[in-house]
């Protein structure tokens, strides 16, 4: 931060003694970021303790994580875990597919993105949880509900970047394979148009992997089939707030990691391209 | 492109499905699939009238409220935390874990801490839409045009002026990305806010049609909640060229240097 050093250009240590904010700022970034989870812990303690929130209401830090730690070794979380995790995997493979194959069919044709721009733009921005009544009345409470609304909200992201990514082709790139002789339609998709959508691709699946775990445990928590959203729904109307709490916690740690995991894949698929490449030479 | 031809592209799609949808459903008497005349019908008879003023405007309302108090505070606070790194840094992780919490299960948390009411519902959209103004206003901050920065120090350019003139302008592109991401997320909110606990509502009241299989009502609300969305969608794209229009304008320049 330029502003912070030009403030006080050679504040050394021998010239006037460290502040606590001076001693702070030294400290590495992990450590740093331990110190904010503590406070926040210590905070969430500290309100219903202190009886500004009913503790009933608001369970103490210390009796959720406990909850958490005790939930951990029960099959019931796991298998509410699997649950909701089998239907984002199925659900978000069936959109991305779906997404990729419509997505460079369109965007190769000039004709096409024309003729479909404003379905599109009218289909996307409608929220997928106005499908819940549908859902329920057509598949009931299953796992197609759940997927139906998997597949629809994650559909759009997908699309929309890949449709990005087609157009972007270099018409340098595109005129030099012409030249060079790649004339099939299939070696050019392979060679050129899918080097430069990979990007937009990838940013597309993870805007959509994480919309897919909201669209999952929604449902569950709406409609009820079994997976992380109807534990919470039943903790809640148990009256058993601490474990509701502790889901609650789990299902965002699950979002973190599938956050995390996107963009490591990011990273391994991208490692050629400059964007990675100049973060890492940073 | 003439303009004839641009609005021949952008009609022709539509027009032919809703012929297929005409062509499909001539002949039969389908319980889930209502006929397009009869849909039109359905529609203005359940949403223009009271209904409208009972249930649309007080869900568009508390939408509204939720969405100008999540840009506030998530500008507000993205501009305090972005500014020091050390805050950051401190944040990060617990920021990490609040955006990934999927805001749908915030509700039955909000239901126990303030009950069933308007704020509950508001509280629900704020708790959704902060999270991408925040972190992107974070971002914006953050990724500030350093000789910039130096340049309005050197000037003398300070505190308040400073945030007006220098901060909010630059980190405008990047709170304006969040609160279009903010849009769809409250609007899915304020839909389940109202699907969970409530007596009124677009929520409610779709949710209600499905329970009594009042198929092309639930079908009519299934529509006017897409036309919110797509109306807020394009309300929101003409207030944003504008107000970036200088940025759109630069880019433009630097695109074609």
């Amino acid at each position: 931060m330029t502003n912070m050093t030009l403030a006080h250009p050679q504040a050394g240590p021998a010239q006037r003694p460290r502040s606590f904010w001076d001693k702070l700022r030294a400290l590495p970034a992990g450590l740093l970021g331990a110190i904010g989870t503590l406070v926040f812990l210590l905070i969430w303690e500290l309100i219903p303790r202190s009886g500004l929130v009913p503790a009933r209401y608001l369970p103490p830090a210390s009796a959720v994580l406990a909850e958490f730690f005790t939930l951990l070794g029960t099959a019931t979380l796991w298998q509410a875990i699997g649950e909701t995790l089998l239907g984002w995997a199925i659900g978000l493979a069936i959109a991305s597919v779906a997404a990729i194959i419509l997505g460079m069919l369109i965007g190769s044709s000039g004709f096409l993105r024309r003729f479909t721009a404003s379905t599109i733009e009218f289909l996307r921005p409608i929220p997928s949880v106005a499908l819940i009544p549908l859902a329920v009345l057509v598949f009931g409470v299953k796992l197609e509900s759940k997927l139906l609304l998997v597949v629809y909200a994650s559909f759009w992201p997908v699309l929309v970047q890949v449709l990005y990514g087609v157009a972007d082709v270099d018409p340098v790139a595109a005129n030099t394979a012409r030249s060079y002789g790649l004339t099939s339609y299939i070696a050019r998709l392979r060679h050129v148009v899918w080097p430069t959508t990979l990007p937009y691709l990838v940013t597309g699946l993870r805007l959509s992997a994480s919309v897919a775990l909201v669209l999952a445990v929604t449902a569950e928590l709406l409609i009820g089939m079994p997976g992380l959203g109807h534990e919470i729904a039943r903790a809640q109307s148990g009256g058993a707030y601490s474990g509701m709490y502790a889901l609650v916690l789990t299902t965002g740690l699950l979002g973190v990691l599938i956050n995390a995991g996107f963009r490591f894949i990011q990273k391994r698929w991208l490692s050629w391209h400059s964007s990675i490449r100049s973060e890492a030479d940073r | 492109m003439s303009l004839i031809k641009r609005t021949a592209y952008f009609v022709a799609l539509p027009l032919i499905l809703v012929f297929l949808w005409w062509a499909l459903t001539l002949n039969s008497d389908s319980f889930w699939v209502p006929r397009p005349a009869q849909m039109v019908s359905t529609f203005t008879e359940v949403w223009i009238g009271p209904r409208f003023a009972n249930d649309v405007v007080p869900s568009l309302l508390r939408l509204l409220v939720g969405l100008a108090t999540a840009t506030v505070l998530g500008i507000g606070l993205g501009f305090v935390i972005g500014s020091s790194r050390t805050l950051r840094r401190l944040t990060e992780p617990v920021l990490e874990l609040f955006r990934a919490i999927p805001p749908p299960i915030l509700v039955p948390i909000l239901m126990l801490l303030v009950g069933v009411n308007d704020s509950m519902k508001v509280l629900v959209i704020v708790s959704g839409c902060i999270w991408p103004i925040l972190l992107n206003t974070i971002e914006g901050v953050r990724s500030m045009d350093e000789v910039l920065g130096d340049t309005a120090r050197v000037y003398g350019i300070q505190g308040l002026s400073r945030t007006i003139m220098l901060t909010l302008p630059a980190a405008s592109p990047y709170f304006v990305t969040g609160i279009r991401q903010a849009l769809s997320i409250g609007l899915i909110l304020m839909v389940i806010s109202e699907m969970f606990a409530s007596s009124s509502g677009l929520g409610f009241t779709i949710v209600a049609f499905q329970r009594s299989f009042a198929v092309p009502e639930m079908w009519s609300g299934i529509i006017l909640l897409g036309l919110i969305g797509v109306l807020l969608a394009a309300i929101f794209a003409v207030a944003e060229k504008r107000i970036l229009r200088w940025y759109y304008g630069l880019k433009e320049v630097e695109h074609s240097e």
